[in-house]
């Protein structure tokens, strides 16, 4: 059994006096859909924002790609192999579409600012290179005509994609999706299961996902980990979770 | 150098240092709240000394009485500026917040100009203020010991409030979280607008006992004091009352000290607070009381 | 995998020749200015280059990047000296410092107008760099206050290191070294650079540090150094327009460059439209231009028997509410974010087109 894609080991967090992660532990392998799900406020997108370092653990460890990755720093991250999308929208609104996902091709371009005022061949290769990468990414998600249009004019469904795209233009190992397909339609959500898995396949990612609405979730993913206040409960398939004692009481116990 | 000036020197810093902390709380006090630099706040400064002014010498008013007049005046027109000038930019990036506070700020040292004159004018110090006491060889001005017992009355009475009372509170969780505390139905207006009066008032008191010391009122007269106050806000720990009282008394101390010890450096002065802004944000951003404000 | 190679810049041959066409046809009205134009309307066309390569690079950290800075009127003045110090001759250097003789190697070094101009550059552009430092690598919010704060430090170093800078005395007789070329030849390749700057992969990622800075991080843009890119860019320019007005009004001193300065470009980038090169542009040159025309409100005049007394201070008040009125209902200022194209000419046919296609 290889080793997985990213390995987290008890992963703890905590601010002021609050602890949002307390001992996560979590493994994403290659060609794998892993979610991660648990009442509101259980701390899934704390432990998003400490794989990407927005966010800094206590305790703990992070590894991806057998490298320990804990304490890195954000933009680092991005530019080796671990993309995001937000649970509340994050698109460079006053940008273009195309100019969204073009932005991640920053991280890859050969020529320094100088290089760029002065503008050799080079810089103009680069930016073909980017851009022709970013019109292949619209179309993939489906949104090659509206590429000249700005980022928040876009329908919800359309930023959703969109924020998916702009993550894929880094060229990811890992993919972290916080909350997907919130706020869309039982098609749109069918469509977008069938879209993840395709690209899974096409792209060669592994995918960790937060989503609460769990139709979904039980539908794409292979594997489950659950969360209540920082705390695991549970770990595996989906069928295994759906029967999961301590599961279901920390949902009921919600409600 | 000898012991006794020494100790006045202390003293002297000391009383400075009371005044950079009195502006000082009302500028941590609306960051914490809005992540706002208030430029407009020092303003306020030479706001309360004009009216002041005018009360005492136009309409022969007793001192106190136009003192008081002033520092109420003053923190309602920093509401005003709130509700005029902030207010509607609430849900826009920060950046046009910030453009307009600039605005207001020149707008209000320019109507100075065109309203009072550029001229500085002479602000009357009543007799109770002027005079030394000697104690143990070391001669202290009157002054020194009034603006040290406001300024910890006052300074006891804002950390009442902001730790003890409900409106503090919800003032303090504001500062962290002011999306979720909106919707558990704080009425973050109401709060804003007090912290807005709460930190005028202050700065209107600091005015006039600034005055007290340096009794020249001119429409820019609260630009350097003004942006000194927030090194010393920043200091202390942005978002802290506590800590902009000591960072500004810290900076009142490190002026006067380092001049006293140093002379040839006396040109450099306004140069010191630039400086500890720079070591401050190079060593510990957070300041002393080191609150870390979430963005 | 159907994409338009060619779809980074449709037109682009044409748009080219069209600029390169503008600025000859500029060129030429230069020479026909500074041949026939009057001392007075040759100085406000100085002045117009000068504000333009000062208003497009505070546009580039404040609106490009939306970092809110106050810098200019330090790193003018940081330019202005740089270049001052070093144009002026070792004689009349010996003549000009009267309370301390300047300090040695400045004294003997005397070189020629562009390098002086480049040198104030550079020495701006470092400044900036090493106020990068401390202030990006955490809360952009202090940036303001840091660049505030050392337009008044500058302000007393100059008073105060007098063997470098004569002090409250400041420079005089420098050379005028400014005319019509220089200014605006400078100008122009400001403009390039910028332009060039802002359309490649560094000004998207600036815009994206602008739109949203954590979600640019997420996508491998390092903020801290894309902050201090625009900043010390902006500084270069900065810098070097400051030689240009040291040799522009041949006098300098410590209190010359005051706030106003930053105060003025402020407005000047705002109501052009935060962001917006070619809205800087605009600005700058119907600012520079128009403020003659605002001091009006200053002194007394008389119309139709109204006597109206002047009153000293009133532009400033006018500007600072016009500052926050544009800023509370005209945020986007005149261009908003958009820049000049050479299609939105061409386009003009089918806009009018389909508006009367509309009105039928």
């Amino acid at each position: 059994m290889s080793e997985p894609l990213l390995k987290i080991d008890d992963l703890t967090v905590t601010f002021g006096g609050l602890t949002a992660l307390n001992g996560l532990g979590m493994e994403v392998r290659n060609a794998e859909i892993v979610g991660l799900i648990g009442p509101n406020g259980a701390g899934k997108t704390t432990a998003f924002n400490t794989i990407t370092g927005i966010v800094k653990a206590e305790r703990g460890s992070i590894t991806f790609r057998n490298r320990d990755i804990t304490g890195w720093k954000t933009p680092h991250i991005a530019r080796n192999g671990i993309a995001r999308t937000f649970q509340n929208i994050r698109l460079y609104d006053d940008l273009t579409v195309v100019e969204n996902v073009m932005v991640a091709g920053h991280a890859s371009i050969s020529y320094n600012f100088l290089e760029a005022i002065i503008g050799l061949g080079r810089c103009e290769r680069d930016e073909r290179r980017i851009r022709e990468k970013a019109e292949y990414l619209l179309e993939l998600m489906g949104l090659s005509d509206m590429a000249r249009e700005k980022a928040n004019a876009l329908p919800y469904g359309s930023q959703r994609r969109l924020e998916v795209a702009r993550a894929l233009a880094l060229d990811p190992a890992l993919l972290l999706l916080d909350e997907p397909v919130a706020g869309m339609n039982p098609m749109e959500t069918r469509e977008f299961g069938e879209l993840i898995e395709r690209l899974l396949k096409d792209l060669k990612l592994a995918i960790a996902l937060i989503e609460h609405d769990m139709g979904f979730v039980m539908d794409v993913c292979h594997k489950i980990r659950v969360i209540d206040h920082g705390v695991p409960i549970a770990w595996g398939t989906p069928e295994e979770i759906r029967s999961n004692e301590k599961v279901i009481a920390a949902y009921l116990g919600k409600e | 150098m000898d012991y006794a000036f020494f100790l006045q020197q202390i003293v002297f810093g000391l009383t400075l240092g009371c005044l950079y902390g009195l502006i000082a709380i009302g500028y941590t006090m609306v960051y914490g709240v809005l992540r706002l630099i208030n430029f407009a706040h020092g303003d306020l400064l030479m706001v309360s000394a004009y009216i002041a002014f005018f009360g005492i010498v136009m309409f022969h008013l007793p001192w106190v009485a136009a003192v008081v007049i002033a520092v109420i005046l003053t923190g309602i027109f920093g509401i005003l500026i709130d509700r005029g000038a902030y207010k509607p930019l609430r849900r826009s990036p920060r950046i046009s917040a910030l453009i307009t506070a600039i605005g207001v700020s020149f707008l209000l040292e320019n109507l100075g100009i065109v309203i009072i004159g550029g001229r500085p004018k002479s602000f009357p110090v009543p007799e109770v203020f002027s005079g030394y006491v000697m104690a143990g060889g070391v001669r202290i001005p009157i002054l020194s010991f009034w603006v040290l017992l406001v300024t910890a009355v006052l300074l006891i009475g804002v950390v009442l409030v902001v730790n003890r009372s409900k409106t503090g509170m919800a003032m303090r969780a504001l500062s962290r979280d002011m999306e979720t505390v909106t919707l558990m139905g704080v009425d973050a207006n109401r709060i804003i607008s007090f912290t807005f009066v709460l930190g005028s008032v202050l700065a209107a008191v600091g005015g006039i006992l600034w005055c007290m010391k340096y009794p020249a009122v001119e429409p820019f007269m609260g630009v350097i004091p003004g942006l000194k106050a927030f090194v010393a806000a920043v200091l202390g720990g942005i978002g802290n009352v506590t800590g902009a009282a000591l960072g500004g008394l810290i900076l009142g101390l490190a002026e006067i000290l380092i001049v006293a010890i140093q002379p040839e450096w006396s040109g450099y002065r306004d140069a010191i607070a630039f400086c500890i802004l720079i070591v401050i944000l190079l060593t510990r951003p957070s300041g002393i009381m080191g609150e870390d404000l979430p963005d | 995998m159907e994409t338009t190679t060619r779809s980074t810049k449709p037109h682009a041959r044409r748009d080219s020749l069209l600029t390169i066409s503008a600025v000859g046809a500029f060129l030429a009205f230069l020479w026909y200015a500074d041949n026939h134009f009057s001392p007075y309307n040759i100085r406000i066309l100085n002045n117009i280059a000068i504000f333009i390569i000062l208003a497009v690079s505070y546009n580039l950290i404040n609106g490009v990047t939306g970092q809110f800075s106050l810098e200019p009127n330090a790193f003018v003045a940081v330019g202005a000296y740089t270049s001052a110090i070093l144009t002026l001759s070792p004689e009349e250097k010996l003549a000009s410092f009267i309370i301390e003789p300047m300090v040695w190697p400045l004294s003997e070094i005397s070189v020629s107008f562009p390098l002086s101009l480049l040198a104030a550059g550079l020495v701006t552009a470092m400044m900036a760099l090493l106020m990068a430092l401390p202030v990006f690598r955490v809360r952009g919010d202090y940036l303001a206050i840091v660049t505030l704060g050392f337009g008044e430090v500058i302000q007393v170093v100059a008073n105060n290191i007098v063997p470098v800078t004569n002090g409250p005395l400041g420079l005089k007789g420098l050379n005028p070294y400014t005319n019509l070329w220089w200014s605006w030849g400078i100008c122009i390749v400001t403009i390039f650079c910028i332009v060039r700057l802002v359309n490649s992969s560094y000004g998207r990622a600036m815009k994206a540090v602008r739109e949203d800075e954590t979600a640019a991080e997420a996508m491998g843009i390092n903020a801290f150094r894309i902050k201090t890119l625009a900043f010390t860019c902006s500084a270069f320019f900065e810098g070097v327009a400051g030689g240009l007005l040291a040799h522009l009004i041949t006098t300098i001193s410590p209190t010359l460059f005051t706030f106003l300065l930053t105060f003025h470009l402020l407005i000047i980038i705002v109501v052009g439209g935060l962001g917006s090169t070619t809205g800087a542009i605009i600005a700058a040159a119907v600012f520079t231009y128009g403020s003659e025309f605002l001091r009006i409100v200053e002194e007394p005049f008389s119309f139709y028997g109204f006597d109206y007394e002047g009153i000293p201070g009133m532009r400033m008040v006018m500007l600072s509410l016009l500052l926050i009125v544009v800023m509370l209902f005209a945020r986007r200022g005149i261009m908003g974010r958009s820049e000049f194209s050479w299609q939105w000419f061409f386009d003009i046919p089918d806009r009018v087109g389909s508006r009367l296609r509309r009105s039928r």
